[in-house]
């Protein structure tokens, strides 16, 4: 009977058939078609560790490494694997009682998971580390990672180096893919900019982990590993001792000491005052320290050498000097006249020290204001351009040639760029129809020009060279260097940018020697080298009010073959043979004969101790601690945070006034009253009196005067 | 050698080759999701620690029990298949007294080392019951007196299955109908069957007025092409109304009732889950005391298993991670991977190719069996083996399409290649019932 119903096995196929085809459907979409899984199924099961190559050195010219990685250790805890360990032992070892470990280990477990490994705690000190290696066995889920940190042996170099910090997304970005975010990298200074090199390249390991994130075993025995690669050494044209002792002089002062080896821009130091130990930037306390540091109204962490902009004042007139003489407008031996000031554009005129009938080589031993103002006036007014502009467009260019106005290139990051002011400036602030006389003080390195340190040093290379100039840079090589780094090509261009006769060269040279021997800087002259320089003594304002100038010097020694060109900036020190010669000069006797004199010694540790800092710096630490001392106070109500911003507490001060009109109203109430109310005026009388006890240069601050014309030197 | 002979004679060794590539498969899938590079294999296969060490005992246990199968006469089965029925019913119901507290399920009796799931086991006790009922000179199956009995003997095993809260069983007890199908169960049942289960899915999926009016269009066309019936037999137009306002009735009241008064809710999310979308009958009450979670639903509507599961399989890609390095399966990120996910470690370890390579085996098998049935005299053996083939079927079917995401999880495992005992008893059973009837093929049993 059921024969008849035999098609039906057809159907009962077909459905099977059907059912299958679906199946394979949607295996083919999964399999096939979805991309994501395999990925997902990777993120799911495998865990790579980094394994990190240790990072390259800065070796100094005579070999010295000037920086060094050293083994920390963080011991690091995984909570779900410490059953059964000692404790109290534990505790002892660590140096804290039992409740304050359950508190801990019940914080990490709470930001990082039971069955993940967290850091208990970083950088343990050596004996504790050694003790708990001792008794390992009995601290189960504990365990010693080792890691690098940066070291400083000679405790200098902190604006040079820079430090290493944690990456933020935008270099992660920019990194290509190398950096990850919890990663360091070199934040400032060598070690960004040449963080490619230093970094070198990570290893990795790949571990298998099961579904409760436990690591099960490596993957494939270690097959898809790759071994660490260490970061390559840079070999640095830096003398160690010389920084030191740059750094040491700079200390306690705002500015800049560079000194650079003319043959080949290798910057042989570049401290940058006050600065900062950069062993504060490494290891334990390091963001404590950076916040410090940043706050610091004393800027240590700026370089002052690349990002401090000054006018070069009187530094410029070698500079003003060759341009007269390659453009021809002035010869050696013409001379100026200078009777006390510079008359010639009416007005008060550019002051002078006077009295005297000067060529080039005197005005320069000098620093005669005439003699520089006339010169640049005779460059712009070179009847052999069409007006002002082109003239002043024709000096523009020799000076940029020199290195001013533009980013220099040295391998740091974020150099600045320095100013030279340009025509449609000057046009816009003096008046279009403008003569030579509108920008006279430009002529001496004043007015808006504003040169870097480094820049004047570079300046300072090129004069000595006679001529040419390497962009100046801290890396000589780099350890193993192959054709692929190209970062030190442009360092090894030899920079011609205009040809100017060696005599024009001499007669600066002679100039510049006779400022040490017989003019403004011969106190500071080095016994047995001769040495060429050039004080200056920049004019400069805060918030339009004058400070004190800054103090410059320029040189390089010996003249006949140049070792070592420096310029030095201090800031508002004054005079610049108070300051900026005798340090140039305790320099160059340190590099050019590896130690100081005795005597010298003596003046080294005088210059050392003199702490100059800008009364503008002082007036903004004092607001700043002040108004840390203020909150603290309104914080705690502890008055002996403000006590010292305050003059002795003001008598009680009681209104007699309201208090009678109020005994009138409510008798009931007085008391309540009067209390707050004495309550409320201490406060205010407080307040007044802190506000009235600012350093005595705020009332002169406050007022703006407008002429800053006004120069004198 | 007098035996032997008997026992081979006749046999289907197709059949048997099969059963013997599937269960090796299932035994090398299950050592892929649990073996470890430390472990001692030998040590673990002689004490049986684990699974795969415990599914080589099964496995020995099987081959004993096909044997003693093989040997036995075929006339034993047709003798005592309504007594074999009536014990696995007697069994189920001393379930409800007897049975042990097991997270998830009551239907399970353990003494001893030894654990007893007679829900599973009646399977074969209802195939060879209905088998029997059918096979009978006087059943007419044109009768529908006999398609109630016929149903009775399935669907009473079913019903104390769900009891036992093993839906997953239960439903598979609703595959014989197939072998009923192929006996003469009218058509209308299956068609209705199938209808009332695509007005239940299309009730879940579409919006409730939306699907009123599609029904109502259906109506209205089904009365516009069938107009000139209708003028000859005007019942026929009180037919098409009533099926619709059935259907209507169905998607309106009847299937929200079940949903929100049957099921329980961890019963309506997977079902949900698999449809990918928001569980509509979730208790609002509890659901504004928690909005949390609910938001974390919508971003999130597979199951943890399921998403693992896709996962798995995905990334096993074309050619497959090869064997031994699942990574997914390996390391326990699929949960059940040796049991109902364990087609996760295939699709993983061997990627589309080994996938299409374990579904041909399947489509030969069922394919087989089909053959197997056409050609027997006797309608027991038909209805068995098409039984066996339904039953099969249906595992397939349910527990892949569990796996693949269209299907909501109920626990269903891979016949022959899933890891536990008693699966694999109760199918290898059924299979090699179904070889001993056939190499009796020339026998008309009664």
């Amino acid at each position: 009977m059921s024969v008849f119903n035999q098609s039906r096995s057809t159907i009962i196929r077909l459905i099977f058939a059907g059912a299958f085809i679906l199946l394979i459907f949607r295996l083919f979409q999964f399999q096939i078609l979805g991309s994501d899984y395999s990925r997902l199924a990777d993120e799911n099961a495998y865990v790579k560790k980094t394994i990190w190559p240790s990072r390259g050195l800065f070796i100094d010219r005579k070999g010295i490494a000037m920086v060094k990685n050293i083994l920390v250790y963080d011991l690091q805890v995984t909570p779900s694997a410490i059953k059964g360990m000692d404790t109290l032992a534990f505790c002892r070892i660590m140096g804290i009682d039992t409740p304050t470990f359950r508190a801990k280990m019940e914080k990490i477990i709470y930001r990082g998971g039971r069955t993940l490994p967290s850091i208990y705690q970083q950088l343990i000190p050596y004996d504790i580390q050694y003790k708990f290696e001792e008794r390992q066995y009995n601290f189960p889920g504990f365990e010693l990672v080792q890691r690098t940190e940066r070291t400083y042996p000679f405790n200098v170099g902190g604006n040079v180096f820079g430090y290493l910090n944690e990456v933020d997304t935008g270099m992660i970005r920019r990194s290509g893919g190398y950096l990850r975010s919890g990663d360091d990298a070199g934040i400032n200074g060598l070690e960004r900019f040449y963080d490619r090199v230093l970094r070198g390249e990570r290893g990795v390991e790949v571990f298998v982990r099961d579904n409760k994130q436990r690591i099960v075993d490596k993957f494939e025995d270690g097959k898809y590993d790759t071994l660490p690669v260490a970061g390559r050494n840079l070999k640095t044209f830096m003398d160690i001792k010389l920084q030191q002792l740059a750094e040491k002089l700079m200390k306690n002062k705002l500015g800049a000491a560079i000194a650079i080896e003319p043959k080949t821009g290798g910057i042989l130091a570049m401290a940058s005052g006050p600065g900062f130990d950069p062993n504060l930037l490494s290891g334990e306390g390091k963001r404590k320290n950076l916040n410090d540091l940043i706050q610091d109204p004393t800027m240590p962490t700026l370089n002052f050498a690349i990002n401090g902009m000054y006018p070069p004042g009187s530094t410029f007139k070698p500079l003003g000097g060759l341009i007269a003489l390659d453009e021809g407008v002035m010869q050696p031996s013409n001379t100026v006249g200078c009777g006390g000031r510079y008359y010639a554009c009416g007005g008060k005129g550019v002051g002078c020290h006077g009295g005297h009938t000067v060529n080039l080589r005197n005005a320069l031993a000098v620093s005669c204001n005439s003699y520089f103002s006339h010169v640049f006036r005779k460059a712009l007014d070179n009847p052999a351009y069409a007006n002002v502009e082109m003239g002043y467009l024709k000096w523009k260019q020799y000076l940029s040639d020199f290195g001013l106005g533009h980013r220099l290139g040295v391998d740091l990051p974020a150099e600045s760029k320095g100013y030279l002011p340009d025509t449609s400036r000057i046009r816009r602030e003096r008046s279009a129809g403008w003569s030579s006389c509108s920008v006279l003080t430009l002529g001496i390195g004043q007015d808006q020009m504003l040169t870097t340190p480094l820049q004047m040093a570079n300046a300072m290379c090129f004069i000595a060279n006679k001529g040419y100039y390497y962009i100046p840079h801290f890396v000589d090589s780099i350890e193993g260097e192959t054709k692929n780094d190209t970062i030190l090509k442009k360092y090894r261009v030899k920079h011609t940018p205009v040809h100017i006769p060696d005599s024009s060269f001499e007669v600066v040279h002679d100039g510049m020697q006779a400022v040490l021997e017989e003019g403004t800087a011969r106190r500071s002259l080095l016994k047995g080298v001769t040495m060429c320089g050039k004080t200056g003594t920049a004019d400069n304002f805060f918030k339009g009010v004058m400070q004190k100038p800054h103090s410059w010097f320029v040189c390089f020694a010996p003249r006949e073959n140049p070792q070592i060109a420096i310029a030095i900036l201090v800031q508002n020190a004054g005079q610049g043979a108070t300051y900026g010669a005798p340090i140039a000069s305790l320099m160059v006797e340190q590099f050019l004969k590896d130690s100081l004199s005795p005597s010298s010694k003596k003046r080294a540790e005088e210059l050392s101790k003199i702490t100059i800092i800008p009364s503008d710096v002082k007036y903004k630490k004092y607001v700043r601690d002040s108004t840390v001392a203020y909150n603290k106070f309104e914080e705690t109500g502890d008055s002996s945070y403000i006590r010292i911003y305050l003059p002795p507490p003001p008598p009680p001060v009681i209104n007699k006034d309201s208090l009678a009109k109020l005994e009138k109203i409510k008798l009931e109430k007085t008391k309540e009253q009067e209390k707050k109310d004495a309550d409320k005026k201490a406060k205010d009388a407080a307040d007044k009196s802190k506000e009235a006890n600012l350093p005595p240069k705020k009332p002169e601050l406050e007022k703006k005067p407008k002429d800053k014309d006004s120069i004198k030197k | 050698m007098n035996n032997k002979v008997q026992i081979s004679k006749g046999v289907d060794w197709s059949l048997v080759w099969i059963y013997f590539i599937l269960v090796a498969i299932g035994l090398l899938s299950i050592f892929a999701v649990q073996y470890r590079e430390t472990d001692n294999i030998s040590n673990i296969l002689l004490k049986g620690t684990q699974d795969y060490g415990k599914q080589v005992r099964w496995i020995v246990i099987c081959a004993v029990l096909a044997i003693f199968i093989l040997l036995t006469d075929s006339k034993f089965f047709t003798a005592t298949a309504n007594l074999q029925y009536g014990a696995g019913i007697v069994m189920l119901l001393l379930v409800f007294p007897l049975h042990t507290r097991v997270a998830g399920t009551e239907s399970i009796i353990r003494f001893g080392g030894f654990q007893l799931q007679p829900a599973e086991m009646c399977k074969i006790f209802t195939l060879l019951a209905l088998s029997k009922f059918l096979s009978r000179p006087e059943t007419d199956f044109t009768k529908p007196k006999n398609h109630l009995i016929a149903a009775a003997i399935t669907l009473f095993p079913a019903a104390m299955s769900i009891l036992q809260r093993e839906t997953g069983l239960a439903l598979v007890y609703f595959s014989m109908f197939l072998a009923m199908y192929r006996e003469g169960l009218p058509d209308r049942y299956l068609v209705t069957g199938f209808s009332i289960g695509a007005i239940v899915v299309a009730t879940l999926l579409i919006e409730k007025n939306t699907l009123a009016f599609i029904l109502i269009g259906i109506g209205i066309g089904a009365v516009y092409f069938l107009r000139k019936q209708i003028k000859r037999d005007r019942a026929l137009l009180f037919k098409i109304i009533t099926i619709v306002s059935l259907c209507i009735a169905v998607q309106r009241f009847a299937v929200p009732f079940v949903f929100k008064n049957v099921f329980k809710s961890y019963q309506r999310e997977r079902i949900f889950s698999s449809l990918g979308i928001d569980d509509p009958y979730k208790d609002k009450s509890t659901a504004s005391l928690e909005p949390e979670p609910e938001k974390k639903k919508k971003d999130n509507k597979d199951s943890y298993n399921v998403k693992q599961s896709k996962i798995a399989i995905g990334s096993g890609g074309f050619w497959g991670k090869g064997y031994l390095k699942n990574t997914q399966t390996r390391y326990d990120f699929v949960p059940e991977q040796h049991t109902d996910f364990i087609f996760c470690s295939v699709a993983e370890g061997f990627g589309f190719v080994g996938s299409l390579i374990l579904l041909a085996i399947y489509f030969v098998l069922l394919w087989r069996l089909t053959v197997v049935a056409e050609r027997q005299r006797s309608t027991f053996s038909r209805v068995f083996t098409y039984g066996t083939a339904a039953i099969i079927f249906f595992h397939i079917f349910i527990n892949l399409a569990m796996t693949l995401g269209l299907a909501p999880v109920i626990g269903i495992p891979l016949p022959f290649i899933s890891y536990g005992g008693t699966s694999l008893i109760t199918f290898t059973v059924l299979l090699f019932i179904v070889i001993r009837l056939d190499a009796d093929r020339q026998m008309v049993l009664r």
